[in-house]
Order: structure tokens, then sequence, then C-alpha cells
């Protein structure tokens, strides 16, 4: 047992830790958020220099083969700092171009991410699915016969002969769309979900924005040419790919817990109200403590989460575990987010003060992937599988 | 025992209903249900429509429009209005200022200023909190010094609810700082168009403007403007707090969302069946609205101690403490059943995009404030502590 960093895990936090003190403080943040694009590509630049896109990618691919646990360090520093960047959406498109892309769809794909050269992500969810992953209405038609391979600017996909596809179908309040240069969008195949390349510039994106400031999209596909990732029913590997990004998500949490509960203390000690600090308080203090116990529980299952993720040998455990974390999360994030904000008083309601976007970052992570009620049904179910 | 309304109190709720249902212009109403904000003359239409028909400062004394009736019909009038969907009455210049102008201003202060308020001819605001004196408010900092028949006034105020709308503030300030922190405050009518006084919008984490800075400069008011003597301000203060909580528990408003719950958890669907139906969100559903109902009980029992001639006490914080959690719990469920879609609140453009829905969240994020504002819950703990269980 070991709870401690290796030494390159303690690098890669180091110096993501440099870089988010250095180049996405809260100002900072706040231009981006408020630029025509809504994130920034030297930013994004930046993130691929020190190798974190990379960081996740197969070996062979240009990557460094790591794994969830590797990336809980930055995920978290991307947590305290409210990264809007789509980091985590095209951490969990690389996964699935890895699960069930072709050799060459992988070698033509992957360095490209990893370089930071290419946005990707996953456009799955559907008006109406609330959490639910296999509801998926989009509809596939095969084109026969074949065509040379689609193109698009940057690069070639040579598509294996005579499968190019066409899309129709409408994705809902898909998160980074506007900034991908492409989409793995899910498809209906009769009992299978499957899944597809699209180049962004082909679907119709209608950009929206959410409640914590990133771009989001809803996607309109009609006759879309698509090309097909992987030939079997796609959906083990999108579950895996969700729980995979359920569990980065939590670590992401994690960070903006600790942001809270780093100000919170602070302005317990420095505000003064009947002329002595406020965490002078007993009531108030209690409250504190409670928020750092809650944030060391969801910790400690961000990092089982994260640490049993990649053994995907039994799905079973895979799902407890991810399931069980998020509950956590979501429970930790709702108090902390509320506790935050009330003991802040009218500040922790400001737009001008980090906290309040930290509160509307944990609103919608607590949401994100699964709420809790979803969670609490699919750990009783995995419970029960288990025997 | 008898829980029940007398017949005379449902026939005067039936009257009001009816009355509602002729008077509430449509597009108010539409604007509340789809929980756009209102504007100056959205809030000012409702005061003056309601003015008219004699019924917008119910507990005023009868020579000055009061009704004459008692705690129970006006509790009835305000769930009735709240129910209805009828925008808020801005409760600073008819409520608050006016309260402390029946109590402690002079005649003439009174017959300038209350004719207006009932009208609705001056919007009003209120300047006490400042950046350093949020719940301890006698630490106040903004001065008025005496010169000649005139106070200058320098000093800021903040978290000023509709300022910017507002042609009138009343402040406390600091008239004297040699004595202790409450016995040198006063109480000043401002007109905001005086040169010096300049408003800043704070924006809040829901992207709204509704609270201001407010900053003095210089800021010349006459002596005439002092209500109740010079450093018997916290003396107002105090008299004020009671009237800014009575209806703070919105039973009325709350019914009408609880109902706005369930028709949208109705209409959304979970595993094929509609969300109502899910035993988990059901489940919080309900335990909401039981406590909504107990605390609508709770609620007239201590306007029936109150009609029985007992002055209102540490009760009304209850009723705050309570009303607030209750309409938090409403926006959180709210944006619950409006499931992950809710995450989305701006569109740049295209697609169908259902505005109501997105307001949901940003809802949830600005109904925070009702726990912090007005006296927080923290301090309204302190008074039920202090003031009912001496402790």
């Amino acid at each position: 047992m070991r709870f401690d960093y290796t030494e390159e895990q303690r690098l890669v936090a180091e110096s993501v830790r440099r870089f988010v003190q250095q180049d996405y403080g809260f100002e900072a943040r706040r231009r981006i958020i408020a630029s025509a694009e809504g994130w920034s590509r030297e930013v994004w630049a930046t993130i691929a220099e020190l190798g974190l896109l990379a960081l996740p990618l197969p070996t062979l691919h240009g990557g460094f083969g790591g794994r969830a646990i590797d990336l809980l360090a930055p995920m978290e520093a991307f947590g305290d700092a409210l990264l809007v960047e789509p980091y985590l959406s095209t951490l969990v498109a690389a996964r699935l171009i890895e699960r069930c892309g072709s050799e060459v769809q992988q070698a033509a794909l992957l360095p490209a991410i990893g370089e930071g050269r290419l946005v990707v992500v996953f456009a799955h969810a559907e008006a109406g699915a609330r959490h639910d992953l296999s509801h998926v209405a989009t509809t596939v038609k095969p084109v026969i016969p074949a065509k040379a391979g689609i193109q698009s600017p940057g690069s070639v996909i040579p598509a294996k002969a005579g499968i190019q596809s066409h899309l129709t179908g409408k994705k809902r309040g898909v998160l980074h769309a506007p900034c991908a240069d492409k989409l793995i969008v899910s498809a209906r195949d009769g009992n299978d979900v499957r899944l597809f390349l699209v180049d962004r510039a082909d679907v119709t994106l209608h950009e929206r924005v959410t409640l914590d400031n990133l771009r989001a999209g809803d996607i309109e596909m009609r006759e879309t040419p698509a090309q097909p990732l992987g030939e079997r029913d796609a959906m083990p590997a999108i579950e895996e790919a969700a729980d995979y990004a359920t569990a980065l998500l939590c670590a992401e949490a994690v960070g903006a817990m600790t942001y809270a509960n780093e100000a919170t203390l602070e302005y317990l000690k420095t505000r003064k109200q009947f002329g002595v600090p406020i965490g002078s308080f007993q009531a108030l203090q209690h409250r504190m403590v409670d928020m750092v116990i809650e944030c060391e529980q969801a910790r400690s299952m961000a990092s089982l989460a994260c640490a049993r993720v990649d053994a995907a040998s039994d799905p079973v455990a895979r799902v407890r575990i991810v399931s069980a974390a998020k509950i956590k999360i979501a429970d930790a994030a709702s108090r902390i987010s509320q506790e935050s904000v009330q003991l802040h008083g009218g500040m922790g309601m400001s737009d001008e003060l980090k906290v309040s976007h930290t509160f509307r970052r944990l609103t919608a992570i607590a949401r994100e992937l699964g709420d809790v009620d979803y969670h609490l049904d699919r750990f009783a179910r995995s419970s029960a599988a288990r025997g | 025992m008898d829980l029940d309304y007398s017949a005379e109190e449902l026939a005067f709720r039936d009257e009001v209903r009816t009355w509602l249902r002729a008077n509430l212009p449509e597009d108010l109403r539409g604007k509340v249900a789809r929980y756009e904000s209102l504007g100056r003359e959205d809030l000012l239409r409702w005061h003056r429509i309601l003015a008219d028909k004699g019924w917008v400062a119910p507990w005023w004394p009868r020579e000055w429009g009061g009704t004459g009736w008692d705690v129970v019909q006006r509790y009835i009038f305000e769930e009735e209005c709240g129910y209805a969907g009828a925008p808020p009455l801005i409760p600073f210049g008819i409520t608050m200022c006016a309260a402390v102008l029946l109590r402690f201003g002079t005649p003439e202060q009174q017959r300038r200023f209350l004719p207006r308020m009932y009208r609705g001819d001056d919007f009003w605001c209120q300047g006490y909190s400042e950046p350093g004196s949020g719940s301890d408010l006698a630490s106040l900092r903004t001065r008025a010094v005496r010169e000649g028949d005139h106070y200058v006034v320098n000093g800021q105020k903040t978290w000023t609810t509709l300022a910017h709308y507002a042609d009138w503030i009343f402040c406390l300030v600091r008239t004297d700082s040699g004595v202790k922190a409450q016995e040198g405050i006063s109480f000043l009518l401002i007109d905001m168009k005086t040169p010096g006084v300049t408003v800043r919008p704070l924006i809040l984490m829901d992207g709204g403007h509704e609270v201001n800075e407010v900053f003095f400069d210089g800021v010349r008011v006459p002596v005439e403007n002092r209500v109740h003597n010079e450093g018997m301000g916290w003396t107002v203060a105090k008299y004020l707090l009671g009237h800014e909580r009575m209806n703070t528990a919105r039973i009325g408003t709350s019914k009408r969302e609880l109902e706005n719950l369930k028709e949208a958890a109705a209409a959304q669907s979970k595993g094929g069946r509609p969300l109502i139906e899910d035993v988990r969100f059901r489940d919080r559903l309900t335990r909401l609205e039981v406590e909504l109902m107990a605390l609508e009980l709770t609620n007239l029992r201590f306007l029936d101690q109150l009609r029985e001639g007992r002055p209102p006490g540490a009760e009304v914080s209850m009723l705050k403490i309570r009303g607030t959690e209750i309409q938090q719990m409403l926006t959180q469920l709210m944006m619950d059943a409006i499931g992950p879609e809710a995450r989305i609140v701006r569109s740049l453009g295209g697609g169908d995009f259902d505005p109501v829905a997105a307001e949901m969240a940003p809802r949830y994020c600005n109904y925070r404030k009702t726990s912090i504002y007005a006296g927080s819950n923290e301090i309204q703990r302190n008074i039920i502590a202090k003031m009912s269980l001496g402790l």
C-alpha cells in the first residue's frame, strides 16, 4: 500500500501546479471565458507542451501510457483552476479511439491529439436521455458504393473500403463541441450502439454556454458523412469510457473542493465582525471542520476510483467503485459548495469572487456523468450482481 | 382548537383571488411564470395597480391608506398574491421606510413621503450593509458630518438591492464616532440624484444585476431628511428588523413553485416513466411538501398569537430560516428535475433552446442569497438562541 505519489507523478503534479499558478489565475480565466471562443488555444498548446495530452495515450502512438491514477494530480490542479479547456473531453475521446479504432485510425488521430493539434470530443447525449447511456436514437445508414475516404483539413483518414456511413440525428449539450475539430458520434444500429468519426464542419452546431462557463453545443446531423470507429457494438467501450471520465471528474472535483475549503478557511480567519474573526465562532468552526472531513472522504474515493478504473478485467467491480466515488463526490460537492458560499456571506454570491465560480463548477460536476440518484441505482444494481 | 380559516376569512380569500384573476396583467404574470427578471416599470406598474385598488399598503393606518385588515387577512392577501404569480412588492418604501416614518417621522416627513410611497411615485432602496459591516451592522463606517443645516455624507454601502432603479435611499450613517457603536448612528433619507452619489453594479453569480455598491462622496443631505433624533438610528434599525422579516416565509410563492415542480417532474421522463414516479425523486419532493405544509401552519399559529396582541419575537427568525431553506430546496429540485440539460444556461444562437429550463440552474445559484440576506440564517439562529431560548 502506498498513498504518496511516485517520483514521476510528483514531477507531473509540480509542473501542472506551476502552469496553473502562472498561466491560469482567476483573472486570466476571466479573460478567457469572456473571449469569443470561450477557451484559449494558447493554454491548449501549453497543456500539450507539458505532455499532459500525451500522458494517457499509448506509447505506440506517441503517448506515455499513463493510467487514470497518473492523471489524479493534473485533474485536481485543473479543478482548482476551473479549467474551461477541453482536457477531460479530449481524454475521453482518445480513450474511445484507443479502444475502438483501427490501427490506422489510432495512428492518424492519437499522435495529433497528444501534440494538441487535433481536438476530438465524444458527442453522445441526446434529448431526454437524462443519464441513460443506452438512450441513442441517432441513426446510421451505410453508403454504397464506397468513396475514397473522408477528407478533412489537416488530416486524411482513409476509410475502410465500402463502409462509409451517413448519420442522422441530434446530440444535446455536448461539452466542448465548439472546440472540437472532430466528433466521435454514437448512433444506433439495430440493437447495437456504434461509434463514428465526424468532421465538426459537417454538422450543424448550435453553440451554448454552461452554468460553469464551458462552451457546449447542440448538434444536428442529416445524412452527415461519417467514418465507422470500430465494427462492433460499442456500448461496453462507452460504459468503460464513461467510468474513466467519471473517475477523472471525481479528481477534478477534489481540486475544486480543496480550493473552496482553503478560500473559506482564509475568509473565516480574516473576516472580522463584532470585533473578532468570524472563525472564532464555534458554530462556524464546526461547519468548517465538517467541510474538511467531507473533502478528505471525497479525496479517498476519487483516488480509489482512479486507481481501479483501469483494471478493466472486472467491469462489475469497476462500476461499483466508480459509482461509489461519484456518490461521495456529488454529496461532498453539494455540501462544500453551498457552505463555502454561505460562510462567505454576500461576497460568496458575487461573480467577482472565484468561490462563486467554484460553486458553479461543483454544482455542475455533482450532476455530470450521472447524478446521485443515477449512481445510487447503479451501485445497488452492481452490488446485487455481485451477490 | 380549530385549524381552519373562518367563513369570513375564506370569503376574504375568495375576494382577493377573484380580484387577482381579473386585475393581475397577463404579461406580468407570464414574466413571473417564466422566471424573467422584472424591470423598474414592471415592478412599479403592479405597485400602482394595487395602489389604485387601495391594497398596496394594507397595514398602514387608515388615515394614510391602510385597509384595516388584521394580520391573518394581510397574510392571506400576500400569500394569494404570491400564489397567483404577482410581481413582488418591493418592500423598501411601502413596508420598511414607511414603518419608520409612521413610528418616528415628523408630521412634515410623513406628509412629504408617505403619499408618494403609496402611489409608487418614487422607487426606494435600503442603505444598510457596508463592505466591513454585514451581520455586524452596528460597525458601519459611512460618516455624516453636520455642516449648518446639512449633513455631509462620505462612505460606501454594498449589496444595495435595486439601487440602480432607486430615486431614494434610506441609510444608516455614523454621526458620532466618540460613543458606543450603536449610539453614534443616525437614519437619513437621501435623494439618489444628489451630487456625489454613485451606483456601481455588483454582478451575482447567476449573471444578474440586482445589487449594487453605492458610494457617497461629499453628499449634502438636508437635516430635515433625518428621521428620529441624531444618534437614534440604531433604535430605528432595530424597530425595522421586525418589519423586514414579517413575511419572509413566502408560503404562497413556494406553493406555486411546488406545483411548477410537480408539473416539471411529470413532464420529464426517467427510464421510460415520468420522473415524478421515480421513488428517489418523489421522496425528496414529498419531504419538501410536508415541510412546506408544516411551515404554513406554523406561520398561521404565530399570526394567531400576533392577532391576540403579542409582539413578534424570535418566531419571525424561525420563519425566515425554514422559509428560505424551502425556497432553496425548491430551486434545487427544479434544477434536478430538468436533468443534465439544466447545465446549459445560455444560447449563442439557433436550434431548440428552452429559455425557461435554462433559468433553473442560475435560479438555484441566485437563491443561495436567501439564507444570507435580510439577516443571515446564522444571525437568525443567534436571535432565537438569545431571545427565545435564553442561551
